[in-house]
């Protein structure tokens, strides 16, 4: 005996049987009293949900925007110190940063976020500034580590810059000396909360009890 | 090569040289003037070929002192050397003729102490941008040095 794979049944849409604009006036005509919707949208729901697969989520622009940019974060791969050992780990397999949508980029084209890892000299400082520059928006930032947040134990070193906040703007403080990779998980997860707020508009989002 | 032949040889040849050889490494002061001689005096006599690094300290009102450290890979020799170029004085004759390998550590001690080596062939900042005021090593360097817009 043959064995056939199943065949999806698929229904048929009512409007194939609507002749013309008449029938279609009249199917909205047929509408009941107190009922909020009529056959025809139940109609076209019916047929929405009859595409394989297919059905629809209603939702605002910006939040299905910023849905795709925080599902897609692609950090530049900027390495500065003893914290970059930490984001190595947190993008390999064990933490597994790709299950939220990030995967690690030579490249600060391609990238949405940087993270500042590290001690930023003043002499690194322009070159920073620049790759950041590269990158196109929107962009964010997150600053890892006592030094780049301060300037950490070198706060008062010659040649530290005190704090990545002095060059670039920073959307996500990670602490830690260095924070381990649970800690810039966190961080990564408070600031894809922070990219689902995200307004082109420029207006100042709600606060989140999560991260503000 | 033992401690005790080379405090001979330096004895012999170097008057003004202050050894201590009980000290690890074997720790030479030389008068400036004869920083470059005795260097390559170490090199040819005491067969010390090997450049280990150079740096310098800063002993304020004493002022700089450079120091080098050369070593007898053959022997196990290692000798420390040491000079004091005297308070407010800050130049010094360069290793680079005798040793190649002086050329970048004295780069960096011009970078951060600001002794100018006479002889060096390409004496600039090594590790600090060139727009950079100052010596950052030196005990009169202020900690908080302003560099805006970075500090």
């Amino acid at each position: 005996m043959e064995i056939k794979p199943p065949v999806p049944i698929i229904p048929a849409p009512i409007w194939r049987n609507i002749k013309d604009l008449q029938e279609w006036e009249q199917l909205h005509q047929k509408r009941p009293e107190g009922d909020k919707h009529s056959s025809a949208f139940e109609a076209i729901t019916e047929g929405i949900h009859s595409f394989p697969g297919g059905f629809v989520v209603t939702t605002p622009a910006d939040a299905f925007l910023n849905w795709a940019r925080k599902s897609s974060v692609w950090p530049v791969t900027f390495g500065l110190a003893c914290c970059a050992i930490e984001m190595m780990a947190t993008f390999a397999s064990r933490f597994d940063v790709e299950r939220l949508g990030m995967v690690p980029w030579a490249s600060p084209r391609h990238s949405d976020l940087m993270v500042v890892s590290g001690t930023v000299t003043i002499k690194m400082a322009p070159m920073l500034l620049r790759i950041y520059d590269q990158m196109p928006d929107p962009k964010w930032a997150v600053s890892m580590g006592s030094c780049a947040n301060s300037g950490g134990p070198f706060r008062h070193g010659y040649h530290v810059v005190k704090g990545v906040d002095r060059v670039i703007p920073v959307d996500v403080y990670v602490p830690g000396c260095p924070p381990p990779p649970e800690s810039l998980l966190n961080g990564l997860l408070l600031l894809q909360d922070q990219i689902a707020q995200f307004r082109r508009t420029g207006k100042r989002a709600a606060p989140n009890p999560k991260v503000d | 090569m033992t401690h005790e032949q080379a405090k001979t040889l330096i004895g012999e040849r170097f008057g003004g040289a202050q050894v201590e050889p009980a000290s690890v490494p074997f720790t030479v002061t030389v008068p400036a003037a004869e920083w470059r001689a005795f260097a390559s005096f170490a090199k040819d006599e005491l067969g010390c070929r090997f450049f280990s690094f150079s740096t310098a300290v800063d002993w304020k009102e004493q002022g700089l002192e450079v120091v080098a450290k050369v070593d007898n890979v053959d022997t196990g020799l290692a000798i420390l050397m040491k000079t004091k170029l005297g308070p407010g004085v800050s130049e010094c004759q360069s290793l680079v003729p005798v040793f190649r390998g002086a050329d970048w550590m004295e780069r960096e001690c011009y970078d951060m102490f600001g002794i100018r080596f006479d002889g060096h062939p390409d004496l600039r900042r090594i590790l600090l941008g060139d727009d950079w005021v100052g010596h950052p090593l030196l005990k009169s360097y202020a900690v908080d040095t302003p560099y805006p817009p970075y500090r």
